[in-house]
């Protein structure tokens, strides 16, 4: 187990060195310089020199790579060129809010998404069980920006009982989730994003727990007589370790992916920051932001990893 | 003895399809299946209403998709001749979002075609020649891997600066390494089955083994994959017009329109509300016609 772990970590290292490549590389597929869009057209030959020198722009493309990454690997992003404050600041703090989403989403969507997949599997092609498939179904095909938008004409135009964007009043510095006057700003967002993951991880939920529930040993355990519940606990608790991979996925699609709902609601998380930082052109803001989405993602799935094979010692791993 | 053993294997075609390539029932029998699904059908039969109308656009729309009006601006459903009402512009929601189809049905089945040839020609090359070239080509979508397609998709099409070429090319990227991901692995199965070595021992080129014995063998998991993937491509274009990055007013596409009409939810919620039923429909019919397709053509994973 912990030779195995020691490996996947080894495995993850060059990943995480691909990832920075392509975040850095990112902005030179676009045609020009980078800088050039940014620049006023009166601006003269020296000041395009001056600020090529201040963001260090005037070095080889591998210069500056190797600069970014040993600059990067110490937790120095530099700075915004919109906002001028470091980037790894703005993105941490915008971190914090995503994660009120996300984790508000996880904590709706994957106990809910286990209990109606494993009720799918109990009643295979009965009544519950085409109910949940339709509902999950439905939720994996729902574009999340449109619900948004549904769910803000329904609760915010037409009943006029939650916001339909931003934190709050107070804004992101003030935000307290004990507070219901701000808890109540993130009830849409939270809403919106929990579909897609309890769609997904219903659907793998209920193939998860109708396998094993086909084994023979549930079938001694049936004859046993043992009580519903306790055969419940044995389905899930062998159908685990199959639907964890499936949530850590979703938990790091919520974290990195949450672009389109964060803009409808305006909620300053970090895809808020990257559709900001795009449109303006901010490229160490991008690269930042990009950079520490991408190796989050790549922990939370190593992570997920690393429980799975801790959770079943059968999944003999080399 | 010998003698008779080499006449026997001249006289066998090598490039004969092999006994395992889909028996002559198999289609029958997928198709006995699909028959009594009526769900699948059914939503068959949708996408294929929305591509006809897509393709038939300018013959049914009612109206021109771009002709404003500033007397009709934000008419409800129904409103004299506007049977979907008007957008912001006063520019009819029907015709608008027959034309918008054009636009959204081939941003998500452009990138899935592209991405199924070159990601499949880059796993077939992966599992069928192993060793350090698949080593090669899967580390390098493990790292494509390590980035939510939402996240990617947004920050390439982004950095090019948006458009529906870039947007294109954005999305097939994003789909490359899943679809090279599974072709690789349905090769990889398939190369080790007894039928690929006795095609080999039978002197059959690298070239015929790909193209007889393994890609009929690998396309039905494939393109069920990759049929799966229309849906997401849907989603994921219209998310990237909904953003500004992907389709340019004034041209009618779905998530674009949707984009816009949202400052009016105001003023007629309903109206602003059609062009995201508009994807999902069109997302909910592809992803029930794959699953439909999947389960009749008995095809696991």
């Amino acid at each position: 187990m912990w030779l195995y772990a020691a490996r996947r970590v080894l495995l993850a290292a060059p990943i995480a060195l691909g990832v920075t490549i392509i975040c850095f590389g990112l902005i030179y597929l676009a045609p020009g310089d980078p800088l050039e869009s940014l620049l006023p057209p009166e601006a003269t030959q020296a000041d395009i020199a001056y600020l090529k020198k201040v963001y260090g722009f005037d070095k080889p493309i591998p210069v500056q790579y190797l600069k970014w990454v040993t600059r990067a690997s110490v937790g120095d992003f530099g700075k915004s060129i919109q906002t001028n404050r470091p980037v790894l600041g703005e993105v941490t703090l915008a971190l914090s809010h995503t994660l009120v989403i996300a984790v508000g989403a996880m904590l709706i969507a994957f106990p809910l998404a286990l209990a109606l997949g494993t009720l799918a599997a109990f009643h295979l092609g009965r009544p519950p069980d085409r109910i949940a498939t339709i509902a999950s179904v439905v939720g994996v095909s729902v574009p999340n920006y449109w619900l948004g938008i549904v769910l803000i004409i329904v609760f915010a135009v037409e009943l006029g009982i939650l916001p339909s964007s931003g934190m709050g009043p107070d804004g992101s510095a003030g935000f307290d989730l004990t507070q219901w006057s701000q808890l109540r700003y993130a009830v849409l967002p939270v809403l919106t994003t929990a579909l897609v993951p309890l769609g997904i991880i219903m659907r793998s939920t209920r193939a998860a727990v109708a396998e094993i529930l086909s084994q023979d040993f549930m079938l001694t355990l049936r004859a046993k007589g043992l009580a519903r519940a306790t055969i419940v606990q044995h389905a899930l608790r062998n159908a685990l370790p199959q639907v964890l991979p499936v949530m850590g996925l979703q938990f790091g699609y919520l974290v990195g992916g949450s672009i389109l709902t964060e803009t409808i609601f305006t909620w300053p998380g970090t895809g808020f920051l990257l559709s900001k930082a795009i449109l303006t052109r901010d490229i160490p803001m991008l690269q930042g932001a990009l950079l520490i989405l991408a190796l989050l993602f790549v922990i939370i799935n190593l992570a997920v990893d690393l429980l799975q094979t801790a959770l079943d010692p059968r999944v003999k791993r080399g | 003895m010998a003698q008779a053993m080499f006449s026997f294997a001249q006289s066998h075609e090598i490039d004969t399809p092999p006994p395992v390539a889909p028996r002559r029932g198999y289609w029958r029998t997928v198709q006995r299946r699909l028959r009594g699904d009526y769900v699948t059908l059914f939503f068959l039969s949708i996408i294929l209403l929305l591509v006809l109308a897509a393709i038939l656009a300018p013959l049914i729309a009612p109206f021109d998709p771009d002709k404003t009006s500033m007397l009709y601006r934000l008419k409800p459903i129904g409103y004299r001749h506007f049977l979907l009402g008007t957008d912001e512009l006063g520019r009819d929601m029907l015709s608008r979002l027959i034309y918008g189809g054009r636009m959204s049905l081939m941003m998500g089945l452009v990138p899935v075609v592209l991405a199924t040839c070159i990601g499949g020609f880059f796993g077939v090359v992966a599992g069928f020649l192993g060793g350090w070239v698949n080593m090669l080509i899967m580390r390098v979508t493990d790292i494509f891997y390590a980035f939510p397609s939402v996240l990617l998709a947004v920050a390439i099409s982004g950095t090019m600066g948006g458009g529906v070429a870039n947007g294109l090319l954005a999305l097939t990227l994003v789909f490359i390494p899943s679809l090279c991901r599974v072709t690789e692995a349905a090769t990889t199965q398939i190369r080790s089955r007894d039928f690929v070595d006795a095609a080999r021992v039978s002197g059959a080129s690298s070239l015929s083994i790909i193209f007889y014995h393994m890609l009929r063998n690998i396309m039905g998991p494939v393109l069920i994959y990759a049929s799966s993937l229309i849906s997401v491509s849907i989603l994921l274009a219209s998310g990237l017009s909904f953003l500004g990055l992907g389709v340019e007013p004034p041209t009618a596409d779905w998530g674009l329109m949707l984009s816009t009409l949202r400052q009016s939810i105001y003023v007629q919620p309903l109206v602003c509300a059609l062009p995201g039923a508009a994807i999902f429909i069109a997302s909910l019919s592809f992803n029930l016609v794959s699953d439909g397709l999947r389960q009749a053509m008995d095809i696991k994973a």
